[in-house]
């Protein structure tokens, strides 16, 4: 599945597109960023409602696919600024996270 | 023996520029062509020791060795130090403020995950002087 198409499933707005043809490999559900950084695997959705800066390091180290924001959490401009200018992928999700892995689970 | 040596300062309670050494570091083993895996480990472990320093020692110094075979990274500061390393290398113990949790920091694996994805780990802490962390990924 592509950026693009999980948007598409989970009615999701973007926040910073860099590449949405990038194929998704799995995902990662968390806010706990050592967490995170630790599991997320490469080219994986990582859905959080975490929405500060550092969501874009966390995001660059483990190199995941996109991230999406749920619960209709708002991103800070400085996180929109930083995932435009270091080309990760954001998008934006009203649906929590249970909601929004299980509705890609039934579309898989 | 020839090696790449890099210098960076680590700006206290500034949670927006912490991991620009990380970053830098990554992008240099990136251009060395270095294996992504040994890239990850090293950037986890050197982005919570950045993430550290701005937490809980108002900043430091981040210094990385690069040779042929392996990368050394220190994170050298003059914070309050730690009392009891052993408490604080356990999985899930913090003493991070609130404000830091609610930003995503403080679960207590900082100090557990430098250990986990690094090849050597040694950890150096005074009261009242700061704390020495040197850190090794072999290529």
């Amino acid at each position: 599945m592509t950026v693009k198409e999980l948007a598409k499933i989970l009615g999701a707005t973007t926040v910073a597109e860099s590449d949405f043809e990038r194929e998704i490999n799995g995902g990662y559900a968390g806010d706990l960023l050592s967490f995170v950084m630790g599991r997320a695997m490469p080219d994986c959705a990582w859905y959080t409602i975490m929405t500060n800066v550092n969501v874009c390091a966390v995001a660059t180290l483990t190199d995941c696919a996109v991230v999406v924001i749920c619960e209709d959490c708002t991103p800070d401009e400085m996180l929109v600024a930083r995932a435009k200018s270091q080309g990760i992928n954001v998008i934006a999700t009203s649906l929590d996270m249970h909601s929004a892995i299980a509705l890609v689970a039934k579309n898989c | 023996m020839q090696h790449i040596h890099l210098e960076y300062d680590v700006d206290g309670n500034n949670f927006v520029s912490a991991g620009q050494a990380t970053e830098n570091v990554k992008f240099c083993l990136k251009g060395l062509g270095i294996n992504p895996q040994m890239i990850r480990r090293i950037a986890i472990a050197m982005y919570e020791g950045e993430i550290n320093m701005v937490i809980h020692a108002n900043g430091g110094k981040a210094i990385a060795d690069i040779y042929m075979d392996k990368i050394v990274v220190q994170l050298v500061d003059t914070g309050e130090g730690i009392a009891d390393i052993n408490q604080a290398m356990q999985p899930g113990f913090s003493t991070a403020t609130e404000d830091v949790r609610s930003l995503g920091f403080g679960a207590g694996m900082g100090l557990p995950n430098m250990r986990k994805y690094t090849d050597e780990f040694e950890i150096e802490s005074t009261v009242g002087v700061g704390t020495h962390i040197t850190m090794t990924v072999k290529f």
